[in-house]
């Protein structure tokens, strides 16, 4: 009597807090991986009211009369795609399903990924059936700044139900996706690129200055300006420059730009990090590597699929991302990318951190989601065998507490 | 020095590619032998000689030669080489934009042999290739089949049908890619129409040169496109047809019927909604796993179950695999049987369809796709279960020679990717070619 108050407490408490009925859950499986240290085995996790409320050994962690409880080989975290465009671009891959990139402009931080998120799109349920609960996406990787990106969870029929951070970062582009090489068109070099970009900065700065300078007297403010505005708030370190570059001058010119207008980097893609890893680590700026399978070839021509663990071995926090396809298959599956980066000799444990704890710090959430600890949300993806072999399905996935897929994919 | 040290080493790899074929045997010795013809051997020898199987069996039924280079093979999977159907390898384009039927060009003339493609699919285990052109055309020209040897002329590579020209079939193609402005077609009814157009015409074509039989005066001018055409009516070229959707599938068996053509169907995205129809037709498949339906209109719904709804119909042998690279990698071919598996094929065929059976779509089942006496030396070494993630190919053999080795950091690159991989092949010894310049 007592339990079934507390269940009905936590899903007025929940309801209320998304417009979701969390639900509560728990999961025993033959093996655990936590992403917090060892996996443990024949264990039970509980979800209360949405979050982890227990973790431990099936002997010492009753489940109360009653809980649903699902049974699985494996479970992990709910898995993090550290940076995709699903929501944004569609699977049909027609004009009327691209939201990911407006072309008017080179530069245009203040593009919301909010207000382009497709919270029943395909592909958000696509990935969810194969355990992956938070996705970091946005605007592509096309334009010098394409726009904003957003951190949801794959779940609900609006993107207010789904989002849980609505601007992450901002995402810039170095290298051949953002030159447009057209006669007459802007930026056709990699200087060209780098000069915008600074300008941009520059004409930021002078913004803040006078926005400072003018205190609050409203009187002496500058006009809105959104495009500023979102770059402000790069130079005060309120979200960070996401810049995707794959080549090593690239990458050097990425770092160059952080270390003279001092904002947050995130680096992206990095495909010739292996060349400039000491660079990358003195900088001490987190990577969100290119998928382990994307295509090797124009910027990515000298890609390697063991840039992981060299990341690895060099101490450099980094996760990994599903990334931006511009056909087919119009999204990678972060499952899939960090098996085969686990059998080209990252091996397991760390390839699960890199879609899990790891992607979660990079994007500033690890203190809500990413690992199964007590008191984090209640996102749980659950196979009937090792999670990365091919033949491994993923059976079941939680979000909050709600059981969102069943099934065998 | 530099130079003169080179020269030196390379001199037998030199002498060894004058004769790929080579006389003395090896023997692998103490694997998991999967024959793919047969059931798995457990503890077993396999002998190869002058580029061909010469034994097969239990270790304590076949004799090692004497004179064998024997390779440990303890621990380790051996499987045939695997055969890939659909391969854009090699960097080449056969049609051009001038129109959609250009059944006179050929592949051959487009490909380069010097592309690192090659050794990224010989680090995938693909010892058999057919490069196709791209599916913009209703039908883009003639395709090649290659074994996938060290090789620096494209006549390395080619395989050859009984009369000596270059083995390969017409690739075709339905639904969007091959429907834009003029002169292409708008339509799906279009696009059959002028399909159906070119095979009257080729009918025509070959009812001339019959009548007029050996008398040179008579015959009608030669038309290298309508050549292309006369051997597909005359069944010596395979059409291999690009085609996704439910209903452009069943266009190609209509007019495979009509016209009485040889064809194996690509890609089938829809082939699981097709399953019965295809199956009564006995037309084969050649199918892509990609990790994600959609990417255009007519994949939308793919679906990895097609494999299977075949093989449920009793249609085992009508399954295979393709990378379509760059669609998919080369170098995690077997991956897609995997997925396969993952979605209900069962493990023999899964394993059939990267050898057995696409070895018999190209014709070339006599030769490769199953480790049996007499048949090519194509193998593959694995470090264990073939549909695992965590098996790596270790060792490609072509003809009973090694043309990849992970344990060889020249060849590992193409593996693991790096520094100028995606570049035209590395020649590390100027000029001289062989086994060296991979």
């Amino acid at each position: 009597m007592k339990f079934v108050t507390h269940v009905t407490l936590a899903l007025l408490v929940s309801s209320s807090f998304s417009g979701l009925l969390a639900q509560d859950v728990a999961v025993r499986a033959q093996v655990v991986h936590t992403s917090e240290g060892a996996a443990l085995r024949d264990a039970v996790v509980i979800v209360r009211g949405g979050k982890i409320a227990a973790v431990g050994p099936a002997a010492s962690t009753p489940i109360p009369a009653g809980m649903r409880t699902l049974t699985a080989a494996v479970v992990t975290p709910g898995l993090v795609d550290a940076h995709c465009v699903i929501g944004l671009a569609g699977h049909l891959n027609q004009p009327q399903d691209q939201d990911q990139h407006d072309p008017t402009a080179p530069i245009q931080p203040e593009l919301r990924a909010i207000d382009a998120y497709n919270a029943r799109e395909r592909l958000v349920e696509w990935v969810r059936g194969f355990g992956v609960t938070t996705i970091h996406t946005g605007h592509s990787p096309s334009a010098l700044i394409s726009g904003q990106t957003l951190i949801a969870k794959t779940r609900g029929d609006t993107v207010d139900d789904a989002v849980i951070v609505p601007r992450a970062m901002i995402a810039a582009t170095l290298g051949a996706d953002s030159r447009d090489e057209g006669k007459g068109k802007s930026p056709g070099t990699a200087g060209k690129q780098l000069a915008l970009l600074r300008e941009a900065l520059v004409g930021a700065q002078d913004f803040q200055k006078k926005l400072a300078n003018a205190g609050s007297d409203a009187t002496k403010r500058p006009d809105r300006d959104l495009r500023k505005e979102a770059l402000v708030d790069v130079l005060l370190q309120k979200v960070p420059l996401l810049i995707t570059a794959q080549r090593h001058q690239d990458i050097e010119s990425a770092l160059r730009l952080q270390k003279e207008f001092g904002f947050k980097l995130v680096l992206d893609g990095a495909a010739e990090a292996y060349v400039v890893i000491d660079s990358i680590r003195a900088a001490v700026v987190p990577v969100i590597a290119h998928p382990p399978m994307a295509r090797f070839w124009g910027d990515l021509e000298n890609g390697s699929r063991e840039t992981p663990l060299k990341l690895r071995d060099a101490g450099i926090l980094f996760a990994f991302q599903s990334g931006f396809e511009s056909y087919v298959p119009k999204t990678r599956v972060i499952l899939y990318e960090a098996a085969v980066a686990a059998a080209h000799g990252l091996g397991a444990d760390a390839a699960l951190r890199a879609i899990t704890i790891d992607a979660a710090r990079i994007l500033g959430v690890d203190s809500r989601l990413g690992s199964i600890a007590v008191g984090k949300d209640g996102d749980l993806a659950l196979y009937d065998g090792d999670p990365f072999e091919y033949v491994t399905h993923c059976v079941a996935t939680v979000i909050d507490g709600v059981v969102v897929f069943e099934g065998r994919r | 020095m530099t130079i003169l040290t080179a020269l030196f080493t390379s001199l037998p790899a030199l002498l060894a590619t004058t004769s790929p074929a080579q006389d003395k045997a090896v023997a692998f010795v103490g694997g998991r032998v999967l024959p793919i013809a047969s059931a798995p051997i457990e503890d077993g020898t396999l002998v190869v000689r002058a580029g061909k199987i010469e034994a097969i069996g239990a270790r304590t039924a076949v004799a090692i030669p004497v004179d064998a280079t024997v390779v440990d093979c303890k621990g380790k999977t051996l499987m045939p080489g695997l055969v890939d159907t659909h391969s854009h390898v090699g960097g080449g384009w056969g049609a051009d934009e001038s129109g959609p039927i250009q059944p006179g060009v050929r592949m051959l003339d487009s490909v380069n042999c010097r592309d690192s493609g090659f050794q990224r699919a010989q680090a995938g285990g693909i010892t058999t290739i057919n490069v196709m052109s791209g599916s913009g055309h209703l039908m883009a020209g003639q395709t090649i089949y290659l074994k996938n040897r060290d090789a620096d002329t494209i006549d390395g590579l080619v395989y050859r049908f009984a009369d000596g020209s270059p083995m390969g079939g017409m690739k075709m193609a339905n639904g969007t890619n091959s429907q834009r402005d003029p002169p292409f077609p708008g339509t799906r009814g279009k696009s059959a129409a002028l399909v159906r157009e070119q095979f009257v015409a080729a009918q025509e074509y070959k009812r001339k040169l019959a009548a007029a039989g050996n008398d040179v005066e008579k015959r009608p001018a030669r038309d290298l496109a309508l050549e292309g055409l006369v051997e597909i009516l005359d069944k010596k070229r395979v059409v291999h047809h690009h085609t996704h959707r439910h209903d452009d599938v069943l266009t190609v068996l209509r007019l495979a019927k009509e016209f009485d053509f040889r064809v194996v169907l690509h890609h089938v995205s829809e082939a699981w909604k097709v399953a019965d129809e295809i199956v009564a037709a006995k037309i084969p498949c050649s199918l892509i796993v990609i990790d994600t339906p959609g990417g255009k209109l007519e994949a939308a719904d793919f679906d990895a179950s097609s494999a299977a709804e075949l093989e449920k119909r009793g249609a085992p042998e009508l399954v295979a695999f393709h990378t379509d690279d760059w669609i998919t990698d080369s170098r995690l071919f077997l991956r897609s049987a995997a997925l396969a598996v993952r979605a209900g094929c069962s493990r023999d065929t899964a394993l059939a369809g990267l050898t057995k059976n696409p070895a018999a779509m190209l014709d070339l089942g006599d030769r490769v796709g199953t480790l049996e006496r007499g048949k090519d030396a194509d193998v593959i070494v694995l470090s264990g279960d073939p549909l695992s993630v965590y098996t790596r190919v270790e060792q490609t053999w072509v003809e009973g020679v090694k043309v990849f080795d992970l344990a060889v950091p020249d060849d590992r690159r193409y593996a693991e990717g790096g520094w100028g991989v995606g570049h035209p092949r590395v020649e590390t010894v100027c000029c001289l070619g062989g086994g060296e310049d991979r």
